[in-house]
């Protein structure tokens, strides 16, 4: 199959998404924190698109970018103080954190070398257009049968239930 | 030194899983170096949503490498729990600062002993 989008998207997606990244996990202020994950978040969201999962980059985009990103700037918002911005921003084992990281990137990577030959594309490529409807078939059954992932989908409702319990009464003022 | 710059090329131009996996495991670490340096609990827990999305990323090229939506579906269940966890996560955090009027994590050791 014939990719749509050229190899310069990829790189500049990925790109993206790792300088968004890194600016997250450095930013002093978490409003501009949350600032580049959304840029990673729709960068990753344009990277599900070239790998024909438009689905999912919708998802990202509604659900992650739209929903989480929107929770987090308003519980910044709530606990923002003017001394957590103007004191230290890393722990004092960060020399320590910084070695497990990397070390842990090196161990990827080298598993990556050595295995290069196992990820060769293989099996039918499903067409896109039928992306949606085949996911909507798997989570909710067809022909009044059952899908794969239909009691996966409700448990995944009651624990999204249990959560919004969870978080209401966490953030009560008095129970 | 042309023939090098040549094989170079060759690695970039056709955009393969293993590129995916790559993009996906700089986030992960990323990720990781961030829940274990920062003090400040949001960015902690913005750290985690950005490990979730690494592997969300793997699942989807992985689906894409074998041809079938197992993998798709899966990283739709993955978003499923993050949203999950962040709302219980800053309901904590909010409960918390109501009370301590802090959100280091280095003073969050009520429970050390």
């Amino acid at each position: 199959m014939t990719p749509v989008a050229t190899p310069f998207f990829f790189y500049l997606l990925s790109g993206l998404a790792i300088a968004g990244g890194l600016l997250v996990i450095t930013r002093r202020n978490a409003i501009h924190s949350a600032l580049a994950l959304i840029v990673t978040l729709l960068a990753i969201a344009g990277l599900y698109l070239m790998l024909y999962a438009p689905f999912v980059a919708g998802v990202q985009i509604i659900v992650y970018a739209g929903g989480i990103m929107v929770l987090f700037l308003f519980v910044i918002m709530l606990v923002s103080l003017e001394r957590t911005a103007k004191e230290r921003q890393f722990n004092r084992m960060w020399p320590v954190g910084l070695l497990a990281g990397c070390s842990l990137l090196a161990l990827f990577m080298s598993v990556y070398a050595k295995g290069k030959g196992l990820f060769v594309e293989r099996g039918p490529q499903l067409p896109e257009s039928e992306n949606t409807q085949q996911i909507g078939i798997m989570l909710y059954g067809e022909a009044g049968r059952m899908g794969q992932y239909t009691f996966a989908f409700e448990i995944a409702s009651l624990l999204l239930l249990v959560a919004i319990l969870g978080a209401v009464i966490m953030a009560k003022k008095r129970i | 030194m042309l023939s090098a710059k040549c094989q170079v090329l060759r690695l970039m131009v056709p955009v393969t899983t293993i590129h995916y996996l790559v993009v996906a495991a700089a986030l992960f670490v990323l990720g990781v170096i961030g829940v274990l340096t920062r003090r400040n609990v949001v960015i902690v827990l913005m750290s985690i949503e950005l490990i979730l999305n690494a592997v969300n990323l793997n699942l989807v090229a992985f689906s894409r490498m074998w041809g079938g939506l197992h993998g798709q579906v899966f990283s739709i269940f993955v978003v499923v729990d993050a949203a999950a966890e962040a709302a219980v996560g800053l309901g904590i955090l909010i409960a918390f600062f109501r009370n301590n009027e802090t959100i280091n994590v280095d003073e969050i050791d009520l429970l050390k002993w």
